[in-house]
């Protein structure tokens, strides 16, 4: 590292606490999706769900340190960055290019939002899933389809040159996850009872705890991709609450078209919904349009989550309704909305700039049609080394039982205690009748 | 004759035995969740340091009042939707039931286990 540079970008003590911060509520983001995945499958597989975004902590921690980060943040070419920062070479407390803040902190701010990304993507597969190869599916993943997307918008990669906006992770996170797991589902199939009996969430309460968590968390995934405390950082941070608040109020009103009654799983999901498609366009556009967004952004997406289901598609928990469409209208809405007086950075098509909505449009396009393949390929491939999915008999069971011998709500009878000299195998002493 | 058939079977098919059940034209029952074992292998759970062999296991108990010519469909319908040939399907009681009244009309016996449509 040149002293120079130091000099010319010293970091900022504000924006490091902020972005200290900003990383532990992404963070945070994982677990509380955890527990609202969880709350969404049956009983017999809560613990199995809430562990897939429990491992995408683990694995994907790794393989960030260890390639990811370089691959997505390095300058590489315009399709994916290099090795230069592998094993976080060179990552140190000098500022990350283009911020103040020291470039560890900027890897590991980084490195939750590439953990919550595979987290996501296990809704689409979750109670039939391996868990080991899951796992292994996540970790190259991690490595081979989000570094790629997020070089390309945030890493200097094709679309950042061309002068494509995403703030937060429309392209990267949002689309990503949505048709990865849209390929995710195509590969490991249906559930064996889907379409035939009703398989239905076991606990709302999770599912509002951990939607509410996950909003909370999106304060810092948002308002932290300025990497600062300056305006972008405090725009994107304040429509953090006004888009959702505007989805869950248009949700609020299909529902009762559909059903005269407003639910509680439809208000999670619109959380989600609101959340996600203000992510790409948090720090680009007016409050105003913030809003506008937020409703609009209900709309495709609920008419989407209706339909889903009378399809063979089994996408169990739809991450394509909910991320990657949702992601899609926040990308393109950047198009139209997008507000110099804002942002300092590109107006959009309505403020007289109508080459934005091309590119965004663009990312739009290529950024699904990437994750798409890349994870319909890793699965193929992973498919012909090791199965996939448990059998049926054992998704019968729950995976709970199966793959981690713990159940998530013990009725406390019945278990018999093994003493640790003795072992699983000896004969029971217990008395006769 | 009423009888009351009892069949206890696997909670995971559960689901499988209504479906036998109401093709069977099988419409009125109970069920319940209970927790029994019946030979088949202890499963092993490990809680930090506790290993348990987990003794009781899972079940649903099927009770249906049934009159005499709709028994033999009901136990085919049970043994259908339960059956893997693993230990531990579980069992079927009939037992005779001395008398039944349904309380909307307090009509007994036969036409009290007679479904309203049929």
């Amino acid at each position: 590292m040149d002293g120079l540079a130091v000099l010319r970008e010293p970091i900022s003590a504000g924006d490091t606490a902020w972005m200290l911060v900003a990383t532990a509520l992404v963070l945070m983001m994982t677990p509380a999706l955890g527990l609202l995945y969880a709350g969404l499958v049956r009983a017999k597989n809560t613990l199995n769900t809430f562990m897939m975004s429990i491992g995408a902590l683990s694995v994907v921690t790794v393989t960030w340190t260890l390639v990811g980060y370089s691959l997505a943040f390095d300058k590489g070419n315009g399709f994916v960055g290099g090795f230069k920062y592998a094993v976080l070479r060179g990552v140190t407390f000098e500022p990350r290019t283009g911020t103040a803040i020291p470039q560890l902190l900027f890897m590991v701010f980084e490195a939750a939002f590439c953990i919550i990304t595979a987290a996501i993507v296990s809704g689409a597969i979750v109670e039939r899933m391996r868990f080991g190869t899951f796992l292994i599916f996540i970790a190259l993943w991690s490595v081979l389809v989000y570094p790629v997307l997020a070089h390309w918008v945030w890493g200097g990669g094709w679309l950042q040159q061309h002068g494509t906006l995403d703030f937060a992770g429309g392209v990267p996170v949002e689309m990503a996850s949505g048709f990865s797991a849209f390929a995710a589902a195509t590969v490991v199939g249906a559930r064996k009872d889907y379409g035939r009996q009703a398989l239905l969430p076991h606990n709302a309460v999770y599912v509002l705890l951990g939607a509410g968590l996950l909003w909370v968390g999106w304060f810092g995934f948002n308002g932290g991709s300025g990497y600062s405390t300056g305006h972008p950082g405090v725009l994107a941070f304040t429509n953090t609450l006004l888009a959702p608040a505007c989805t869950l109020l248009v949700w609020f009103v299909l529902d009762l078209l559909r059903d005269r009654r407003v639910t509680a799983i439809g208000a999670a999901t619109a959380i989600i919904v609101g959340c996600v498609g203000i992510t790409p366009a948090a720090g680009y556009v007016s409050p105003m349009s913030a809003m506008l967004l937020g409703a609009l952004a209900a709309l495709p997406s609920y008419a989407f989550i209706v339909w889903r289901p009378r399809t063979r598609l089994d996408e169990t928990l739809d991450v394509l309704a909910a991320h990657g469409i949702a992601g899609f209208t926040g990308i393109l809405f950047i198009g139209f909305f997008a507000q110099l007086s804002w942002n300092g950075t590109a107006n959009g098509l309505l403020f007289g700039h109508a080459a934005q909505l091309g590119w965004q449009a663009l990312a739009a396009l290529a950024g699904p049609a990437y994750a798409f393949a890349g994870t319909f390929v890793i699965l193929r491939l992973l498919g012909l080394v090791m199965p996939l999915r448990a059998t049926e008999r054992e998704e019968a069971l729950g995976m709970d039982v199966v793959q981690h011998g713990e159940q998530a709500y013990m009725a406390g009878e019945g278990a018999i205690l093994v003493a640790p000299d003795v072992g699983v195998d000896a004969p029971l002493t217990i008395a006769r009748p | 004759m009423v009888k009351l058939v009892i069949g206890i079977v696997r909670a995971e098919k559960a689901n499988d035995v209504l479906e036998a059940l109401y093709r069977a034209d099988v419409k009125g029952l109970s069920i319940s969740h209970v927790q029994g074992h019946g030979g088949e292998l202890d499963r092993v759970e490990t809680y930090r340091g506790t290993t348990v062999k987990m003794e009781l296991t899972e079940k649903v108990r099927f009770e249906v009042a049934v009159s005499e010519e709709f028994v033999k469909p009901t136990i085919d319908a049970l043994c259908e939707g339960a059956r893997t040939g693993e230990v531990g399907d579980g069992k079927i009681f009939v037992i005779p039931l001395e008398q039944v009244i349904r309380i909307r009309t307090g009509e007994s016996d036969q036409t009290a286990v007679t479904p309203v449509s049929a």
